[in-house]
């Protein structure tokens, strides 16, 4: 098991920062069953039904991608820096290279990313879905990404990560940088199912204006070797929100150091962060991090975590207030199972195994805005199935 | 239906209950009355099976069977349903979905249970998170009648209960139990009832709830003595002219017979 201040580090010459090129698709269809499996588990949709794009990358290939709406801009990084000369403008300017060795590696070699754009006053009428992927042994992925919701748009994305079934090693840096403009929202919900022994490293900042909103689900049942990522998110104009909820399971030899930042520097901004995570023999440090800059703002935050069988599970919330006038809480809960909750459920005929799986499912079960109905079903699947895998 | 035989409950070191006998019969409602912290919540605890509450001796028989050391849902799939006074949230499970629990051979209309308890509203509510007292009294009634218990065990249903929703929960333990009264009807009243074969023990200090439902008899547990047993009219009576006082007389009488 380990603890928040041995997170081991991670040597970068330990993986190839190349790997051969993968022929791009023009049907989903065509990409190979063994990838497409692994695709659907983190929510893509081969069919593409209510799905208004999609970005498919493996390795450090762009594999598909395209819009099926327009006023909506699906495109590599790459491509998108060749079409719009201003992306200079929207590339390293809330991170910079020098942060780490990830961002450093993420400058110096990269690989592709997306790009994904709601013009002014578009809303998308289904998500845009995303997925990137590892398949090469040992890989190191860094990828670089830029979503921007332009005034009044509303965009909702859906991002899969996973590694190919074989796959034992390999490291994803991902940058991220969101732009939410006056009056826009994006929703954003990332998924991941990632290889036991991968380790993860994503790297993100998002900005939004006056009146913005930002909704942003992390989702991660799968094991993975380590993830540690803090997104910071800045409320820069009068009324913006954000909500970010995660939740989380670490299984034996999964490390999990995951939060989230939101600073709020403009009158009448919300923000609330609300974190799920059971350790079940792994680790999970659930961070939350309000900053509250100026009078008149509202945040709230709310980390629970449970123990089941061994593990570690340490929540640090934190709250800053710069000046008087600020309304901000947090409510946080470590522990396992209350025997009152099992023995309730006994009361009305389930066995004890049966009570504790109901009250796993409910803890994990948070309810998640602008989620496609069958991505919900495959959802509670894969907490059922989780579940199953803990007990 | 139940009977309990000398029965002796130790809670953490501390004894609860002492040498309590009791019968309730087939088809017949008991009131158990005491004042706070006479062990009636413990007395039904016990008889459902939770943990910490630790029978040193005597046993407890329910349907002929010996059930003392019976896990907790195996009393209730042979038949034991509780109301509890306190029940615990879980967070992320659906009231609704904790009636269909409830419902093991899944033969209830949830949603006209809801709408005869005024709680459709609640259904997708987590379980109890911030109900209201008549809310919690709604929702455990609503999983009982899901569940269809032959033994309804129901602690301080009146408590924290305003006027209105009292008649409501009056109304529904009565036809929990096959008791309502209801007039002018086809068929014979006494037709009705014929078949009736809920067992009840309600728990209460007030009485109150005697205005809403009808009893069989009434026991007073005092002390963890049970020292009284007799018509349940007359027991509220004397409770709400002389208070307790005169069960302790009874029970000092009792307890070097122990």
């Amino acid at each position: 098991m380990l603890k928040r201040d041995n997170a081991f580090d991670i040597n970068l010459e330990d993986y190839k920062v190349d790997a051969k090129d993968h022929a791009y698709v023009e049907k989903l269809s065509q990409i190979e069953s063994t990838d497409a499996k692994q695709l659907l588990d983190v929510g893509v949709d081969i069919d593409e039904n209510a799905r208004t794009g999609t970005f498919i990358q493996k390795d450090k290939s762009v594999i598909h991608c395209k819009t099926r709406q327009d006023g909506v801009e699906v495109m590599s990084i790459s491509q998108a820096q060749e079409k719009h000369e201003w992306l200079s403008d929207y590339m390293w300017k809330n991170i910079s290279p020098d942060t780490d060795k990830f961002t450093f590696q993420a400058r110096e070699i990269p690989h592709e990313g997306y790009f994904i754009r709601a013009l002014p006053g578009v809303k998308t009428k289904h998500p845009v879905q995303s997925c990137l992927y590892i398949a090469k042994e040992g890989f190191s992925q860094n990828v670089h990404n830029i979503a921007i919701a332009e005034e009044d748009s509303e965009l909702h994305i859906i991002t899969g990560c996973a590694t190919a079934p074989h796959m034992v090693t390999g490291l994803h840096v991902g940058i991220s940088e969101f732009y939410v403009k006056k009056g826009a929202k994006l929703v954003f919900t990332m998924i991941h199912d990632w290889g036991e022994k991968v380790n993860v490293r994503p790297r993100t900042v998002a900005q939004v204006e006056e009146g913005g909103v930002i909704i942003s689900n992390y989702i991660s049942l799968r094991p993975v070797g380590s993830l540690q990522m803090f997104p910071t998110t800045h409320l820069n104009g009068k009324g913006a929100v954000a909500r970010f909820q995660s939740i989380l399971v670490a299984s034996r030899g999964s490390f999990l150091d995951v939060g989230s930042r939101i600073v709020l520097n403009a009158p009448g901004t919300r923000a609330e962060i609300i974190s799920r995570g059971i350790a079940s023999g792994g680790s999970i440090i659930a961070r939350g991090d309000l900053v509250g800059k100026v009078a008149g703002i509202k945040a709230h935050l709310e980390c629970k975590g449970l123990i089941l069988n061994d593990g570690l599970m340490q929540a640090i919330p934190e709250l800053t207030a710069h000046v008087p006038g600020v309304e901000m809480s947090h409510e946080a809960a470590v522990g396992k199972i209350d025997q009152h909750e099992i023995e309730y459920l006994m009361a009305r005929g389930l066995d004890e195994d049966g009570a504790i799986s109901t009250i796993v499912r409910g803890f994990l079960n948070v309810d998640i805005e602008g989620l496609p109905a069958s991505l919900k079903k495959k959802l509670d699947r894969a907490v059922s199935e989780t579940q199953k895998d803990m007990m | 239906m139940l009977q309990i035989e000398e029965l002796k409950v130790v809670v953490g070191g501390k004894t609860i209950l002492n040498n309590v006998n009791m019968e309730i019969p087939k088809g017949e409602t008991h009131i158990l009355f005491g004042p706070n912290g006479s062990g009636k919540t413990s007395l039904m605890m016990t008889i459902m099976g939770f943990s910490g509450y630790n029978v040193t001796r005597g046993k407890i028989i329910f349907k002929g069977e010996d059930i003392t050391d019976m896990p907790i849902n195996e009393r209730a799939l042979l038949g034991i349903g509780v109301s509890f006074q306190r029940p615990p949230t879980i967070s992320g499970l659906k009231t609704r979905e904790i009636v269909e629990i409830c419902d093991v051979d899944r033969s209830t209309n949830v949603e006209e249970l809801a709408k005869q308890l005024n709680f459709t509203d609640l259904l997708y509510r987590d379980v109890n998170h911030n109900f209201s007292g008549g809310e919690i009294k709604r929702s455990e009634l609503l999983q009982l009648m899901a569940q269809q218990p032959d033994l309804v065990l129901l602690d301080e249903p009146e408590s924290g209960v305003d006027l209105e929703s009292i008649v409501l929960i009056g109304d529904a333990i009565n036809s929990l139990l096959n008791r309502g009264v209801r007039c002018p009807q086809e068929r014979p009243h006494k037709e009705i009832i014929s078949g009736r074969t809920k067992s009840a023990l309600v728990i209460t200090h007030t009485g109150h709830i005697l205005d809403y439902i009808t009893a069989d008899r009434g026991q007073v547990l005092y002390n963890g003595i049970l020292c009284c047993s007799r018509n349940a009219r007359e027991i509220l009576k004397w409770i709400r002219e002389y208070g307790y006082e005169e069960c302790v007389r009874c029970s000092n009488e009792i307890m070097p017979l122990i």
